[in-house]
């Protein structure tokens, strides 16, 4: 019996040696530790083995069938081994080959500009509210302090519907709306489309956007505007950048001034794009008029205001680096997919 | 408005190079725009006297003269014959460079040294308005004595720099030299000092030739006037010239550039005219006759109406009221006696008759932003100084001054305390005082009074001491004001509209859309080009009265004209497939309204590879489904023209029409010259933005199997798979999950004239598992209800 299991043994092995797929291995194991397997057999023979050979016999078979398990595991781990490195041999792909073409839109950069705007506001605690494009001339300029024969009315050539209605010429009229209509305080910025008779060129346009803003609080001051458009600035265009206030003419707002930033191109050394002045003007404010708050039925010896405005077409020239405004009523895909 | 340097340093001391002096100004609210000067263009360029002209050896034409430069004689060789010795003249040294551009050097004329160049007028940059003794044709020979190797730039008084300002509307005062020579008294901290002024004596009495009446004491506050004669035409001093000229006024002789002289030096327009054409010696300021007419000095017949104010005598108008003069009105060679009209015209009525006139002058442009009366008498004053001075004519004693109501200071509250609230300051009243005083304000204990000058001041009670913090900050500098955050904390949140557009705007993005951004006006011709019918709303827009051209002249009643025009600008640059969209504002006039409608559209427009009235269907299925809307429905339209009428839908949710989707009509994109298939869809904002519901309330997930039925049928090509879906959607209640078409087949095995089109039908209880009974009893149903549609199981 000694010899027969050391020969199954013998033949065991070297048939998992020359095994070479999983079929094979798996018929070696069922040719020797199944249930009709060889090893198996032998262990049926124990019980007509003495009491003295049975342990020595029995120690002996299950070493061999042990034997040939731990061959057939490690055969197995072999095999798996090579055929996962075959596979992952085969697939290999190259990965410079193109990716699929998923189609994803753009944002107009108007809007993006104006997004950003919005964002940095927002967190100000400005809320964002809009109005009327088609618009009351009363609303327009006669309460901003703009009688009929302003003179500042000049400077605002006005596309008329009929003569008390207009195209708004700036986003200031929906000041108005917001004090005759919002509770107190007041903190608003207004987008929106504003319209002058100009002729359309590379800086001009009959239809632009700006952005206005409005506070009215008590206890509000000249340093807060410059503090709330000087942390605008650094938000927008960096915390390095500079700006300073000059001395300006608005017929809403008293005192007035017109802000000019540090140029982001040079950073106020000078070069084109400041026309070497180092400075670029960005936007107008002021106090508002109290004639204003009063016309909007606010106590303005207790209120006080401040706003501000902006062309959003210039903040997104000088941002992207466009150089004639066209572009952007175009909608050409070859621009708009640039940005 | 242009002004001389030089001129402004006479009235206020500053002392500075130019750049500080344009930013100091540009700080204090005067904005320099730009400034030029002619020194730079003429260097190297000196004085020199003439000792001796000798005959060119080898040139018949040209002359050999010696030239003394102060430090040196120098041969010059010259083509001119307007020299004699003893003549001064301009020599352009060696290295020189002239106003005309040219660069001199040492040279050989004809093999004679020539070490330098003698300059004409034209080669300096000058002309005889300049210069009215020099000849065009030569040598410029100076009438004033200078030392020898004078530069140049300073003889001929090209040192001085013209600085161009940008004045606000609301200073009026600063249209003039004093007034800006004010103002940088105060930046500069520099004593500022008015002219003295006083009515020199002469001959006669102005009261016997001359008689003044207002008959309009509302649009001619004061008027003023002067008289002299033997009059005396001839040009105007060389330093006056100089001066108009760095001002940007031509000189022409020594009356007209007295009043211009007066003019830029008061901001105050004057007037001088031919006293012989002032009939009956009587000048009458009153409004003009409907009908009336003048020529003007521009030699233009003007009509006027009975709301100008003109100038007249005693039968007819002799010029327009701070405008214009009449055609006699100017200063001629037979002129004898001069009239100089001092006056100040109300400014809106100047603007208004200047715009109805649609002629704009130096003068009306001051008038129209209100003088002060206050300066009519010191301006004559200084006209007829100026005209003794320059030898121009003899004064007439005594001058007419009509003043029916003078302007009176304004007095307002010295408040402090105000003031710093205002600016977020603590400035000292110390402080505030010193400004106010270096601005020409009275100050005196608790009370300021406001110069005459400075009307814009106080004008409104509940302004005054806004408009006195912007004195005191501006001159206090702006920039040197402190930056504060405001008080308070506010908590601001987009609406929910503002987040319902970011939202659809997102989704849109994701689904390959790029954003436009169109004009909101447009030409009417744009109805034609979308098939729009006649009687249709949209063709009654809100219009423009006064439009740049017919392109802008409407504002637009349908954004998809918009979107069409990009479309066709980017098929013409040969892209081949786009995606667009445009968050778009449209204007419908309501009746009985003053202001129109003005709704937002999405409208979305495509064409290229793929993008057919499906891709666009699918597209707006998954942004409502991205609103969490469920019910939405799409109905066959007629497309309203600018559509294909076979394949055009309107979509709608819970009953309301919220979009129009569809091909655009074959005519429409003939007329825009598109030769591929473009689909649109037109979504309305609002309504949109109306149907989206509240948050949306968690459904427990399904604990029970669902069964998948599939099912063939057959029917007429004239079903639609909207009708099948409906009855499918009836006839299961709440045990349909869902229900998809995944097959539609014509061909083999199918009747020409019918489809098989095939559903996969997801059923499910929620409450229970679903037995096969109760599903084939569902499925069952669907079929007899479909085969009342003549719709049946495919065999």
């Amino acid at each position: 019996m000694k010899e027969q299991l050391e020969s199954i043994r013998a033949n065991a092995l070297a048939e998992i040696s020359a095994a070479d797929n999983l079929s094979a291995l798996e018929e070696i194991r069922v040719k020797y530790s199944g249930k009709k397997g060889e090893v198996t057999a032998i262990l049926k023979q124990m019980g007509k083995l003495s009491a003295e050979e049975r342990p020595v016999m029995g120690a002996l078979a299950n070493e061999v069938r042990s034997d040939i398990e731990q061959a057939l595991e490690s055969k197995t781990a072999r095999i798996n081994r090579r055929m996962l490195e075959k596979q992952l041999a085969e697939e290999e792909i190259d990965i410079t080959l193109p990716g699929k073409e998923l189609e994803m839109g753009k944002r107009h950069p108007l809007q993006l500009v104006l997004d950003e705007f919005k964002e940095i506001f927002l967190g100000m605690g400005f809320e964002v509210v809009e109005g009327p494009e088609v618009e009351y001339d009363k609303y327009n300029f006669e309460m901003l302090n703009m009688p009929k024969s302003h003179p500042s009315r000049d400077t605002q050539d006005t596309f008329y519907i009929t003569e008390n209605v207009l195209l708004r010429t700036q986003t200031s009229p929906m000041e108005v709306r917001t004090m005759l209509s919002q509770d107190l305080p007041i903190r608003v910025i207004v987008p929106g489309r504003v319209y002058r008779a100009d002729e359309i060129d590379a800086t001009h346009s009959p239809l632009f956007h700006q952005i206005e803003g409005l506070v009215v609080q008590e206890g509000l001051t000249m340093a807060d505007l410059k503090g709330t458009l000087e942390a605008f600035v650094k938000k927008m265009f960096g915390e390095q950048t500079k700006v300073r206030f000059r001395p300006h003419h608005f017929a809403y707002t008293e005192p007035s001034a017109e802000m000019d930033m540090t140029c982001f191109k040079c950073g106020g050394k000078g070069c084109s794009m400041c026309k070497g002045e180092g400075w670029i003007e960005i936007l107008g404010c002021g106090v508002t008029n109290p004639v204003v708050l009063e016309n909007c039925g606010i106590d303005s010896t207790k209120y006080q205001g401040f706003a501000f405005g902006m062309g959003l077409e210039r903040l997104a020239m000088m941002k992207y680096n466009i150089d004639d405004l066209r572009l952007l009523y175009e909608n050409d895909m070859r621009f708009l997919s640039q940005f | 408005m242009n002004v001389s340097l030089n001129w402004l340093k006479e009235y206020a001391p500053f002392d500075c190079d130019i750049h500080t002096f344009s930013e100091e100004m540009t700080m204090v609210g005067q904005k320099v725009e730009i400034f030029s000067t002619e020194a730079d263009k003429c260097k190297n360029v000196v004085i020199g006297k003439i000792l001796e002209i000798k005959e060119h050896p080898h040139a018949d034409k040209l002359l050999v003269c010696m030239v003394d430069v102060g430090k040196e004689v120098l041969q010059i060789c010259t083509g001119a014959k307007n020299l004699k010795v003893g003549d001064l003249v301009p020599v352009a040294l060696d290295g020189s460079i002239l106003p005309c551009g040219k660069e001199i050097h040492n040279g050989q004329l004809r093999g004679v040294d020539s070490n330098g160049m003698l300059c004409s007028l034209s080669e300096l940059g000058l002309t005889t308005h300049d210069f009215p003794n020099a000849v065009d044709d030569g040598i410029m020979v100076l009438d004033e004595e200078w030392p020898l190797g004078t530069d140049a730039v300073k003889a001929l008084g090209m040192d001085d720099y013209s600085v161009e300002f940008e004045i606000t509307p609301n200073r009026p005062d600063c249209l003039s030299v004093l007034g800006l020579a004010r103002e940088a008294g105060a930046a500069f901290k520099v004593p500022f000092k008015m002219p003295d002024v006083e009515f020199p004596k002469g001959e006669g009495d102005i009261n016997d030739l001359l008689k003044v009446t207002i008959h309009d004491t509302e649009h001619c506050q004061r008027y003023t006037a002067g008289m002299i004669k033997n009059v005396r035409v001839k040009p105007s001093p060389k330093w006056m010239r100089e001066r108009l000229r760095m001002c940007g006024i031509r000189p022409i002789n020594n009356i007209v550039d007295i009043t211009n002289y007066v003019m830029m030096l008061y901001g105050h327009p004057m007037h001088a005219f031919d006293y012989k054409y002032v009939k009956g010696g009587h000048i009458n300021v009153r409004l003009a006759k409907n009908g009336e007419e003048i020529m003007t000095l521009d030699g233009v017949q003007r009509k006027l109406t009975d709301k100008m104010l003109v100038i007249a005598d005693s039968e007819e108008p002799i010029g327009i009221a701070g405008v214009m003069g009449g055609e006699y009105s100017g200063v001629y060679d037979d002129t004898n006696m001069v009239v100089f009209e001092s006056a100040c015209f109300e400014g809106t009525n100047v603007r208004a008759t200047s715009r109805a006139l649609n002629h704009r002058t130096e003068a009306s442009g001051k008038y129209e932003k209100g003088l002060n009366p206050e300066y009519c008498v010191p301006a004559l004053q200084m006209a007829l100084q100026l005209v003794k001075e320059l030898d121009a004519g003899d004064i007439i004693d005594g001058h007419i001054d009509v003043y029916p109501q003078p302007r009176t200071e304004r007095h307002v509250k010295f408040d402090v305390d105000k003031i710093n609230k205002i600016l977020g300051t603590q400035i000292s009243r110390e402080e505030m005082e010193k400004i106010l005083l270096s601005l020409d304000f009275g100050v005196n204990g608790d009370e300021i009074t406001v110069p005459t000058h400075r009307y814009d001041i106080a004008k409104d009670k509940v302004t005054e001491m806004n408009d006195i913090a912007e004195e005191i900050a501006r001159v206090y500098g702006y920039n040197n004001l402190p930056s504060t955050i405001m008080n308070g904390i506010a908590v601001a949140k987009p609406t929910e509209m503002q987040r319902f557009t970011k939202k659809v705007v997102n989704a849109l993005l994701g689904f390959g859309f790029y954003e436009i951004e169109t004009f909101s006006f447009y030409s009417p011709k744009n109805f034609d080009m979308l098939n729009i019918p006649q009687d249709s709303p949209l063709r009654k827009p809100v219009v423009i009265s006064n439009p740049l051209g017919e392109d802008t002249s409407i504002m637009r009643t349908t954004a998809v004209a918009s979107m069409m025009g990009v479309i066709a600008r980017n098929y013409n640059a040969r892209v081949q497939s786009v995606s667009l969209f445009e968050n778009a504002t449209e204007y419908l006039p309501v009746e009985g309204q003053d202001l129109p409608d003005e709704p937002r559209k999405f409208i979305l427009g495509c064409y290229g590879e793929g993008k057919d009235f499906f891709f666009l269907k699918g597209v707006i299925e998954k942004l409502v489904w991205s609103l969490d809307i469920s019910d939405i429905r799409f109905v066959r339209s007629g497309g309203a023209g600018t559509y294909h009428p076979g394949r055009c839908a309107d979509v709608y949710i819970e009953g309301v029409k919220v979009a129009t989707l569809g091909e655009i009509h074959p005519t429409v994109l003939n007329n825009y010259g598109i030769k591929t298939k473009v689909c649109v869809a037109d979504i309305d904002s609002r309504r949109l933005f109306g149907r989206v519901k509240g948050v949306h309330q968690y459904v427990s997930l399904a604990r029970f199997p669902a069964l998948t039925r599939d099912i063939a049928v057959v029917c007429d090509d004239a079903i639609t798979n909207g009708e099948i879906m409906d009855i499918i959607k009836d006839s299961c209640g709440d045990k349909l999950e869902s229900v998809k078409l995944f097959d539609l087949y014509k061909g083999s095995h199918i009747e020409p004239g019918k489809k098989s089109m095939a559903y996969s039908i997801v059923l499910r209880d929620r409450q229970a598992t679903l037995t096969d009974r109760i599903a084939d009893e569902c499925i069952r149903k669907i079929l007899d209800n479909l085969a009342k549609i003549n719709v049946f199981l495919r065999r």
